[in-house]
């Protein structure tokens, strides 16, 4: 019975429960939704989701906060389409890896300014946000770089099918393999636990808690990197606005899967049911025929849900052993 | 302790051991905004005309009047940064009023309450349910902001009454228009407010230490309350002027003026983490990005470009008294 009891409290039992009954009720009208290709389509299209919300959730386990993916994601990304057309014959695994290195390199800037001035991530990433997608339009002239101008390899990358699946699908598996080894297996992803778990704690066990932070910035600007290419390839089109309001959902998907935003609470699987949670009504609502206008309020309204079960399940389970109790008055 | 003081002072700025220039941020924000005047009106020889001077005033007034209330909740320790959102589900909601033939009363009404409401809904969350306003209000401003898409679509509302025109585009006496007279009244009564009553105390109490600010008998969450209030209406205020003075609305009507509004209060010199910061910082700081985006317009720079600035200038502002403060205790040390 307990056993029962601990995973109807988790968030991932509760995840699995709604999307399967979401998918249920969509399918009793439209069963199409619910065959092995549709749902793996439903993977495909969520896995630079999930890419991205697995860096978010590092940043949001040390207590900050990274607004400035989607923008990172657009600078990159348009970076990228522009080597392709001016270099097409530069080979892919170069770009992936320019990709990567570029996007780690806005990520430390994140990650450095929290780190050795001590300034606030939400002020630093509203303001690097606002700067990078400024600097896409500044490389760009505010130009498009259409399908015909990019090389057939860099469009064919993301969507060869290998083993019955996309790359870009494969790509999310690995990230997520990648990252329960980082977060449950070495001592770099224990300290995003530990840092914003209690910080005082985490520097009394040894762990440079700045240097954390710098971390989690870094490995989220690396995959919003990485994320530039695979979007610009997989929708085969870059300009200025490129994920606009992405950075929304992504910080959703990490709410969602319980990744608590007071920081040291998440888990991978969490956060990639989360992503998968949005993925699934995005592409349920135009199978049941409601209006694309109405991703938006969705996705809001999903997010104050999410944040309200969160703090009830923090306050009454307390998952978190490190924080010292607060006074409830 | 040399000698004990009755009632202990607290400073509206804690930050004292900083250099003097920084004990007098106001001051420096002047004479910044004093350089740029001069900048610009060498720069081109129409920028003196009174009349280019109250077009000036246009560009920031209703982000101004927003950020004098977000300054308040900013100080309190709290974030709003749905106020766009707001806007935009605030306009949305006039422009469908208007269509069914409303009056320019009526509208006004719409516009105030739909930020009223919209601020309780923030309020409730944050201070009922106790949930951090960074995450709520990001959730509200897509939510805000997507019902405005819900309603409208690609579509756009026109049509509005002759004489609603005049809370965007009219004026008060000579150069002076509604706008900016209306901006200079909130203004000061909102820094009488922060700065000379009780409740302003209590706003700079909850900022500095909720938890002692509670003890003392303040009311936390109902303070809080009244600050989100207070921010809703201030944006239904700029949605209603941002509405008139442009005659039309679509949902994506004042996108990203949470982004300038937050700048307008940190360059303001308000403290980011809450309690300390003054009203009379962010009415010289909405004037000095006013005069610097209008300046940029002049030589015609497009708008992605000013928002670099604006962002460099989010992160400079903070940026720089904290290296400054570095290297002071650098030679203080060597």
């Amino acid at each position: 019975m307990s056993l029962i009891r601990t995973l109807l409290a988790r968030r991932e039992t509760l995840l699995l429960c709604a999307m399967l009954a979401l998918l249920i009720g969509v399918t009793a009208r439209f069963p199409e939704f619910a065959t092995p290709a549709s749902l793996a389509n439903v993977f495909h299209d969520t896995s630079i989701l999930i890419i991205l919300a697995l860096g978010q959730m590092a940043v949001i386990l040390t207590k900050s906060i990274d607004l400035s993916v989607a923008a990172n994601l657009a600078f990159t990304g348009m970076t990228v389409a522009m080597l392709n057309h001016a270099f097409p014959d530069l080979s892919i695994l170069v770009l992936m890896g320019l990709a990567l290195t570029m996007g780690l390199a806005l990520g430390a800037i994140n990650g450095l300014m929290v780190w050795r001035l001590n300034m606030p991530p939400i002020v630093v990433t509203l303001g690097t946000l606002t700067i990078y997608r400024g600097l896409a339009f500044v490389e760009s002239g505010g130009a498009w770089v259409n399908a015909h101008e990019m090389s057939p390899a860099f469009l064919e990358l993301p969507r060869a099918v290998v083993a019955g699946l996309p790359v870009l699908s494969w790509l999310a598996i690995l990230a997520i393999g990648l990252s329960v080894l980082l977060f449950d297996r070495t001592p770099i992803g224990r300290a995003f636990f530990a840092t914003g778990g209690n910080a005082v704690a985490a520097v009394y066990t040894g762990i440079d808690v700045g240097r954390t932070r710098f971390y989690a910035f870094c490995l989220s600007g690396m995959l919003a990197g990485l994320s530039g290419y695979l979007w610009v390839s997989r929708y085969a089109v870059a300009y200025v606005d490129v994920a606009g309001g992405f950075e929304l959902n992504v910080i959703a998907a990490c709410v969602i899967g319980g990744v608590s935003i007071a920081g040291g609470i998440g888990s991978v699987a969490g956060t990639v049911l989360g992503a998968l949670f949005l993925g699934l009504i995005m592409n349920a609502l135009p199978v049941i025929g409601v209006s694309p206008f109405w991703q938006m309020a969705i996705s809001g309204a999903v997010i104050i849900a999410a944040v309200t079960i969160n703090a009830r399940a923090e306050r009454s389970v307390g998952r978190n052993i490190l924080r010292r109790k607060e006074i409830v008055l | 302790m040399s000698e004990i003081t009755s009632a202990r002072h607290i400073p509206d700025r804690l930050d004292s051991p900083l250099s003097a220039a920084l004990r007098s941020w106001e001051l420096l924000l002047v004479l910044v905004a004093v350089a740029i005047f001069i900048a610009n009106s060498l720069a081109s020889p129409y920028f003196l005309d009174p009349w280019n001077l109250s077009d000036a005033t246009f560009n920031f007034t209703e982000k101004a009047i927003i950020a004098v209330a977000m300054a308040f909740l900013v100080v309190s320790g709290e974030i709003d940064l749905s106020v766009a959102g707001i806007i935009a589900l605030a306009s949305t909601l006039m422009g469908a009023v208007a269509q069914t033939g409303a009056g320019t009363g009526t509208l006004v009404l719409v516009g105030l309450g739909v930020g009223l409401g919209c601020g309780a809904f923030n309020a409730v969350l944050v201070t009922r349910l106790r949930l951090p306003s960074i995450v709520v209000t990001i959730g509200s401003m897509s939510l805000f902001r997507g019902l405005a898409y819900v309603i409208l679509g690609d579509q756009v509302y026109k049509g509005y009454p002759a004489d609603f025109a005049w809370f965007g585009q009219g004026y008060v006496w000579w150069v002076f228009s509604f706008e900016f007279v209306a901006f200079l009244i909130l203004a000061l009564v909102g820094g009488i407010v922060l700065h000379r009553t009780i409740f302003g105390r209590q706003v700079f109490a909850i900022g500095n230490n909720a938890l002692a600010a509670t003890f003392s008998g303040v009311h936390v969450e109902r303070v809080k309350f009244i600050l989100f209030l207070m921010t809703g209406v201030a944006s239904g205020i700029a949605a209603v002027m941002l509405t008139s003075r442009l005659g039309s609305t679509r949902p994506s009507i004042a996108q990203g003026w949470e982004l300038e509004a937050v700048t307008m209060v940190v360059l303001g010199g308000i403290n980011i983490n809450g309690g300390s910061g003054s009203i009379l910082g962010v009415v010289i700081a909405a004037f000095v990005m006013g005069l610097i985006t209008f300046g940029l317009g002049l030589l015609n720079v497009p708008g992605v470009i000013m928002s670099i600035f604006i962002g460099l200038m989010l992160i400079g502002v903070i940026a720089v008294p904290i290296v400054f403060r570095r290297l002071a205790a650098l030679r203080r040390r060597g």
